[in-house]
């Protein structure tokens, strides 16, 4: 079993690492959502099926969804020349040192723990609502006001005017 | 069912959470920044399900959750100010924003 | 009643503050009522301790003390803030209160048009209170503390009306030059801490005579800084040349600083370290010829004067002139007791006269002035009165009583000698002269300008009561031929030793007569000279002398071109030393930083995002070592 979960990462990391090298970005997504299914399955073998089973719901079915119709909407996939122009190869130098660096720290400071095995061990929809709505019931609150917020502050922000030009500017 | 150290997967978390920064820093489109910060937050939530099986409790996975709920929410708006910073500079180039400074 | 004899210099000190801290939103009358009445309740309170003190504490020869704090203690020595009562102090305090409350009744209406009205109370208030300070200092620390205050009182309230630059300069040349005093009193502070461990004031006066033989060098040296300090802040000669020009401060600020109280801290110095005079002889003598001089010099320069507040100023440096020369003979009661007089009189003329310029719209030349003796009938009234005891008329007026015993002790004591006379008698008839000839000139006459309005009361009571005890005042200490009274001087004689003669007193009355008739002569003078104006006047009237007068016998030319230039022109051509490179240095780095961390902030959301990543790579690695 544990060989899954290396497959399983080692797709993460590729297509992650593709989605943020192509030019065109409906590719970008696309690979994008792949890293997403793969991590879900990460998650289930974690012994987490019902994130799993939301991570697709929710992340990869509705917000990459989003991105997917933003963009169409902006018609800018065929701007490859442009981000190609973006993208030259010295640009990854610094951020790719100091990525490294953070990463040497994060790393070594995990391994002095000593090595601590996770089993995996299945935990059932059934107790994280009942975790939920009972000792996170102010956080469920919460996250709602927050997408309430959010539904308003798109709507508010996607509107476009219209100019409306006084029939005696007409010309 | 598995059992891989934890440090090993917390590890996966972090270069995933990396490859995410690095992608903030290198594109200047503001749609595949969003893109990134996308991976970022997927990492952070990936390494609060770690934890949580590793305490087989559900705190984790509440915390998946909430940080689920907070992505769907900073996409929306994300989007639409894209959307309207379109609709102002007729170009998606994050450097255009200085601009908002003068 | 026990009161804490603190509560004196502290009521105007409370006034200051509330006045600085409120001052701009008070009403008016409240402005005026805070800036009077402290000063008035101190008044009251040092006339009643003083009635308590003398009733019952003196005769046992004690005196009041109360030490407030310990200011400081560094290596054996102790400086405490304490304060102490005895008869001289006694005699100080009431001047200042009283003579000060009633300057301060009479500013209420003089300044009442000035839009820095609750300014000049603070200002006032603070300068009450650190006089009283430095006269009831128990060491000497504390006395120089309140020296110090008092020459920024002086400075602040001589450029009161800092707008106009002229008066800027003359604060400017006051605090520089008393300035150069006070560095050499503090020089001399350092030697008596060096030599004796303590400036508290009792215990230098008791163990200076026994380490230090008389005349020894040590003395010398320490009795001349002190001097110096004295010769700044009392104008004498050669550090007289800041009065005059002081002037150009209002008149209240002119009778309370400048005639009555701040230019004879340097006599209250000389008089309370007395024993260490006494003990350098030759300084002793020294203060006496410089009070001489001096009377002379400012005397024959009030002559020339056409300035009414200057003719004033040269005066007050002559009248203390006299207090030195009375200090120096060993005449220490009556150089107190002429200050005291002085006080109610000097301050008496200068409101008198501050009250002339303002009814006159700022006129200050006596020679556009005339005829204002029916017009003005109590400030006339007042003013001749004034002027009378300046000028020492017999009997009738107090400044006979102090003037005269100063005469007579310059020719009579020890230390006395028959020149120090013979300028004494000059002086009192060149004081004579000058002060009738400016009686004369704005008084009688014909009117050329009229007053814009009558004084009020404010003005007028003040006057009053200073021209009561400008005749009364002398009555408590004289001696002639009918009779003899010293309360003033049984009064301090436990504090100041009493004045030693080699002549003995039955000449005193020819010497009374001798200096009565002089002072009357110096008025037919005048009389004949500026009220008949009898062709004599032209003869002797010599332009180059005059002139020579008038510019107060060319010290100020001197100091310019000997001192002032050379040190500007070095001044000049040390414009860029290194300490320079090095304050501009600081700038520009400061400067540099600023640009460069400007540069930070410069809007690009992709400049940020790095920003932040730095400094997470940078925060674990420091995390990572710890």
């Amino acid at each position: 079993m544990n060989v899954f979960f290396y497959i399983a990462a080692i797709v993460a990391l590729i297509s992650s690492v593709l989605t943020i090298t192509r030019h065109n970005a409906i590719h970008a997504l696309l690979y994008l959502i792949l890293s997403l299914l793969s991590i879900s399955v990460i998650f289930y073998l974690l012994g987490a099926p019902f994130i799993a089973a939301l991570e697709i719901i929710i992340y990869a079915g509705a917000i990459m969804v989003l991105f997917i119709f933003v963009i169409m909407m902006l018609n800018i996939g065929m701007e490859e020349k442009i981000e190609k122009g973006w993208m030259k190869p010295r640009m990854w130098i610094l951020p790719s040192i100091l990525a490294l660096i953070i990463l040497i720290d994060l790393v070594s400071m995990l391994y002095q723990r000593s090595g601590v095995e996770v089993t995996g061990k299945i935990i059932s929809p059934k107790q994280i609502g009942l975790s939920l709505f009972t000792t996170y019931l102010m956080v469920v609150e919460l996250s709602a006001i927050l997408l309430l917020a959010g539904i308003i502050g798109a709507y508010h922000l996607g509107r476009q005017k219209k100019k409306v030009i006084h029939r005696y500017l007409k010309d | 069912m598995i059992s891989i150290s934890m440090d090993l997967q917390l590890a996966l978390a972090v270069l995933l959470f990396l490859i995410g920064l690095i992608g903030l820093l290198v594109r200047r489109n503001v749609v595949f920044m969003l893109m990134s910060i996308e991976i970022m937050l997927n990492s952070a939530g990936l390494a609060f399900i770690i934890a949580g099986s590793h305490w087989i409790q559900t705190d984790g996975q509440v915390m998946f959750i909430f940080i689920l709920a907070v992505a769907a929410a900073e996409v929306s708006v994300g989007l639409a100010l894209i959307l309207q910073m379109h609709h102002h500079f007729r170009t998606l180039d994050v450097d255009a924003l200085n601009k908002l400074r003068k | 009643m026990a009161v804490n004899i603190g509560v004196i210099p502290a009521l105007p000190l409370l006034a200051f503050i509330i006045l600085v801290l409120f001052g701009g939103q008070l009403k008016k009358k409240l402005t005026a009522l805070t800036g009077v009445v402290f000063t008035a309740i101190s008044a009251l309170i040092t006339i009643i301790i003083g009635i308590q003190y003398i009733s019952t504490i003196l005769p046992s020869g004690g005196n009041i003390s109360s030490k407030l704090w310990q200011w400081f203690s560094a290596g054996g020595f102790v400086a405490d803030v304490a304060l102490r009562l005895d008869a001289l102090s006694l005699v100080f305090c009431f001047v200042i209160t009283f003579v000060g409350f009633l300057i301060l009744l009479y500013s209420v209406e003089f300044m009442a048009g000035d839009e820095g009205y609750s300014r000049f109370f603070a200002y006032m208030n603070l300068f009450i209170g650190s006089m009283l300070i430095l006269v009831l200092a128990d060491n000497l620390l504390l006395l120089y503390l309140g020296w110090e205050a008092v020459g920024l009182c002086s400075y602040l309230l001589i450029g009161f009306w800092y707008r106009d630059p002229v008066n800027i300069t003359a604060a400017n040349k006051a605090f520089i030059v008393t300035r150069i005093g006070d560095t050499a009193m503090i020089i001399g502070l350092f030697l008596l801490v060096f030599n004796f461990n303590t400036l508290n004031i009792q215990e230098l006066l008791t163990k200076a005579p026994i380490k230090w033989a008389q005349g020894s060098p040590v003395a010398i040296a320490a009795a001349l800084l002190l001097l110096g300090g004295a010769l700044g802040k009392s104008a004498q000669f050669p550090l007289q040349t800041w009065l005059p020009d002081a002037m150009a401060g209002p008149s209240p600020v002119s009778a309370l600083i400048h005639a009555a109280t701040m230019v004879t801290a340097g006599v209250y110095l000389i008089a309370r370290t007395h024993v260490l005079f006494e003990l350098a002889p030759m300084v002793q003598t020294l203060v006496a010829v410089i009070g001489a001089v001096t009377l002379l010099i400012a005397g024959f320069s009030a002559l020339t004067q056409h300035d009414l507040k200057r003719i004033l100023a040269y005066s007050t440096i002559s009248q203390i002139g006299y207090m030195f020369l009375a200090l120096g003979v060993g005449a220490w009661q009556a150089g107190i007791f002429h200050f005291m007089i002085h006080a109610f009189f000097k301050a008496l003329l200068f409101l008198a006269g501050g009250a002339v310029i303002l009814l006159l719209h700022e006129e200050h030349d006596i020679f556009k002035m005339g005829g204002l003796k029916r017009i003005m009938p109590v400030v006339f009234f007042t003013f001749f009165v004034g002027s009378a005891s300046l000028s020492a008329l017999p009997i009738v007026t107090a400044g006979f009583y102090s003037k005269d015993a100063i005469l007579w002790y310059s020719f009579s004591s020890s230390n006395g000698n028959t020149w120090l006379w013979v300028a004494g008698i000059v002086g009192a008839f060149i004081t004579a002269l000058y002060s009738f000839r400016l009686i004369f000139m704005v008084f009688y006459g014909e009117a050329k300008i009229l007053p814009s309005r009558p004084a009020g009361n404010l003005i007028k009571v003040p006057l009053i009561i200073l021209a009561i005890l400008s005749v009364i005042g002398g009555f408590i200490e004289f001696s002639l031929p009918v009779g003899h009274l010293h309360l003033f001087s049984s009064l301090l004689s436990k504090i100041l030793p009493p004045t030693i003669l080699i002549r003995d007193d039955s000449s005193e009355p020819l010497f009374q007569i001798i200096s009565s008739i002089i002072s009357l002569l110096g008025v037919y003078l005048a009389y004949l000279l500026f009220l008949k104006k009898i062709p004599l006047a032209e003869k002797l009237s010599n332009e180059k002398i005059a002139g020579f007068f008038y510019r107060g016998w060319g010290f100020d030319w001197f100091y310019d071109h000997a001192f002032t230039k050379p040190y500007v022109w070095l001044a000049k051509i040390n414009k860029n030393d290194f300490t320079d490179y090095f304050n501009k240095g600081l700038a520009q780095l400061t400067l540099l930083f600023n640009r460069s961390l400007g540069t930070t902030q410069n809007g690009k959301l992709r400049f940020y995002i790095m920003a932040i990543t730095i400094g997470i790579a940078l925060i674990l690695t420091y995390m990572m070592q710890i």
